[in-house]
């Protein structure tokens, strides 16, 4: 049987055991998500999305789409993973499953809880109906298959007027006990008026013997004048791959930073969709890739300017060792109406093995009159004359490449607002960089 | 010091370097002149050990040891400084740190500890007193957005954190104003002694005003074709160079 065989028939499983409700207007749109997966199938290399990143080696794996056993996993064996000097609130997912012993949710002035239970709550009812599924791409299948199977995940919704101390951590754990196992986490954020929130998500796979592929979808909705950090840390292991698809609706006045941090994985594909439908939004996408190996990150990136007044800010920056290989395909869309547009898109990459590739792939159209948008791509090596200069004071030339790197991904970490992760993400590339910093 | 016997060097087989001869001891200044394109600033890269450049003959010894198969850093940790014609900016290590990471590596380098933070920290001051610099150029990142003047302090201020046994500096007056060249060569002057030697590489007269050479070379078409005291660069400076050719 087929991956794709094996999920339709997992969908029927999952109407037949009982665990949500067939009634729902949930499940009218699970239903019809499904017979769009069953439509289309997974992308391909023929579509134009997906020309550079082949999903054909990831789906040869007989996943299962719920795990057997509920696993437990110590403290103790992954504090480590998380952001643990500071107080925060976290949730926290063990192969799919909510782990309450290692979360710390609340219900006080705002919902920062379970998909499981907004689903099924009568009290979320009108919010899930008013905001769930309505920003998603309809024509991606992957994203359909994603919200065909949405049960769990993170809800989280700030109330207005409220700026949360505290940032959220959303953690997927994979403890990769089963052979192969596909996991899809579905989170809903909804941040009100004048509210302001910090969230961290990572995906973490604690054993390489087996394989776990992830297919996780986030509705991100800042209402007027909301501020919404958000940081995606991407340091998995080897075997597991990551497909994240996250869409982005803003009002108003709201500024949404996006800030994704690729170092590791097998194969990650990041789609990004930043909806503006509001005037004087500004909307903020950076990303540092650090791969080696043979590993692969596709940056998909769409920001749509429906409305005049507003600001995009791009910057992805990437270093590639070895065979790695990566993509960076950043479309800007202005439309007619949206005059006095600001847009700005910067994507520069760092070759460092002979057979390491970069796609990079800038898409701009603006159908308005009075827009500011710009571009830049550029692909390199190291500057030899700066190698030079640092050797000359005695640093060695494989410290002083480590040094140059860090510095070429600097300006993304800087723009890091949670002091505590802005130490373990520099921790973390000089580790990757294998660089003493001595700082 | 620094004996430097029929060095030829080039880049990509052309030669820029066609045997040169110079000999320095510990306590002497030299300085060497030159027009453009005669091979100054190839000559400052060779000796601190620019793999751009090949050496094809000849040899480089340094308190009689021989260098040329150093890396730049073994050279720097031996005791070859070289303030850059255009040094190099770098974002996001600020200088203090530059400067921490290059004295741990020289004292890794000869087999003792780093520095210990309180020690560095009064060292970082004292010398960036006698550069006249302020505290806040120290934390922001390397030479970036750095004036010609500053970039030019800041590596004075680099040389005398690392005190170097042979300094080389390639046209160190370029880009400044009067100013901040007396401030450059102040610096310099403070910092030279009997056991140190300094190798001033310029176009014009006008730094040697301030570091009084005790010999002048003047480079032609990648040889030295004429030394002496330091009343050369006068003559140089109002003949200009043409009757050398």
């Amino acid at each position: 049987m087929d991956l794709q065989e094996k999920i339709l028939t997992s969908f029927l499983q999952l109407e037949n055991k009982g665990i949500i409700d067939l009634d729902s207007n949930i499940h009218k749109i699970r239903e019809k998500a499904i017979n769009a997966f069953k439509k289309t199938g997974f992308p391909t290399k023929k579509e134009e999305e997906w020309k550079y990143t082949s999903l054909k080696k990831l789906l040869k794996y007989d996943y299962s789409l719920f795990p057997t056993n509920e696993n437990t996993i110590e403290l103790k064996n992954v504090k480590q993973h998380l952001i643990h000097e500071i107080d925060s609130y976290k949730i926290v997912f063990i192969d799919g499953v909510y782990s309450s012993y290692l979360s710390d949710t609340t219900h006080e002035g705002m919902d920062i809880c379970l998909m499981s239970s907004a689903l099924k709550k009568p009290k979320y009812k009108m919010i899930i109906d008013h905001y769930f599924d309505t920003i998603t791409n309809k024509k991606d299948s992957i994203t359909s298959l994603n919200t065909a199977f949405a049960i769990q995940g993170a809800f989280i919704h700030i109330k207005k007027n409220t700026i949360v101390e505290k940032p959220i951590q959303l953690i997927h754990f994979a403890t990769n006990t089963e052979k192969a196992l596909l996991l899809q986490p579905r989170n809903l954020i909804i941040v009100d008026e004048n509210s302001h929130v910090r969230i961290v998500e990572k995906h973490q796979g604690l054993n390489n013997d087996n394989i776990t592929l992830t297919n996780s979808v986030t509705e991100i909705f800042a209402n007027k004048r909301a501020i919404i950090d958000y940081y995606k840390i991407q340091d998995d292991i080897e075997n597991n791959s990551l497909l994240d698809q996250t869409y982005i609706q803003q009002k108003d006045n709201s500024i949404v930073t996006i800030n994704t941090f690729s170092f590791g994985g097998n194969t990650t594909r990041n789609t990004l969709e930043f909806h503006q439908n509001g005037e004087h939004i500004d909307s903020n996408l950076n990303g540092i890739t650090i791969l080696n190996k043979k590993q692969h990150v596709d940056n998909h990136t769409l920001v749509m300017h429906n409305q005049p007044n507003c600001e995009s800010h791009e910057l992805y920056k990437g270093i590639y060792a070895d065979s790695a290989t990566g993509v960076f395909n950043g479309k800007v869309i202005v439309n007619k109406i949206a005059q006095k547009t600001n847009a700005f898109q910067q994507n520069n990459n760092i070759l460092l093995g002979d057979k390491a590739t970069i796609n990079s792939k800038p898409q701009l159209e603006i159908f308005a009159d009075d827009v500011k948008c710009s571009h830049g791509c550029t692909i390199g090596q190291l500057d030899e004359m700066a190698l030079f200069y640092m050797q000359q004071r005695g640093i060695s030339k494989k410290e002083a490449q480590g040094l140059l790197l860090y510095a070429f991904g600097n300006d993304v970490v800087e723009k890091i607002a949670i002091p505590e992760l802005k130490y373990r993400i520099t921790k973390l590339i000089a580790q990757k960089l294998n660089v003493k910093l001595g700082f | 010091m620094l004996k430097i016997t029929n060095l030829h060097a080039g880049v990509e087989g052309t030669e820029i370097l066609k045997g040169i001869n110079l000999e320095i001891k510990a306590g002497e200044v030299h300085a060497i002149m030159g027009p453009n394109g005669s091979g100054k600033s190839t000559l400052s890269s060779v000796i601190a050990g620019n793999e751009t450049y090949e050496v094809s003959q000849g040899e480089i010894l340094l308190n009689n040891e021989s260098i040329l198969d150093d890396a730049p850093d073994v050279r720097s940790h031996k005791g070859v400084f070289m303030s850059f014609q255009y040094p190099v900016e770098i974002p996001g290590v600020t200088t203090t740190n530059f400067i921490k990471t290059a004295i741990n590596a020289k004292r890794s380098y000869l087999g003792l500890d780093d520095l210990p933070a309180k020690d560095m920290l009064k060292l970082i001051k004292e010398k960036a007193a006698l550069l006249e610099m302020d505290r806040k150029f120290l934390s922001r990142s390397l030479n970036q957005g750095f004036s010609g003047g500053e970039k030019k302090r800041n590596e004075i201020f680099q040389m005398a954190m690392l005190a170097p046994k042979l300094a080389i500096l390639d046209e160190t007056d370029s880009g400044l104003d009067i100013d901040a060249l007396k401030i450059v060569a102040n610096g310099v002057n403070k910092l030279k002694n009997e056991n140190n030697a300094v190798l001033v590489i310029t176009h014009y007269q006008r730094l040697l005003d301030y570091i009084v050479p005790d010999f002048v070379h003047v480079l032609h078409n990648g040889k030295i074709v004429k030394s002496g005291g330091k009343e050369l660069a006068f003559e140089l400076e109002e003949k200009g160079y043409d009757w050398l050719k």
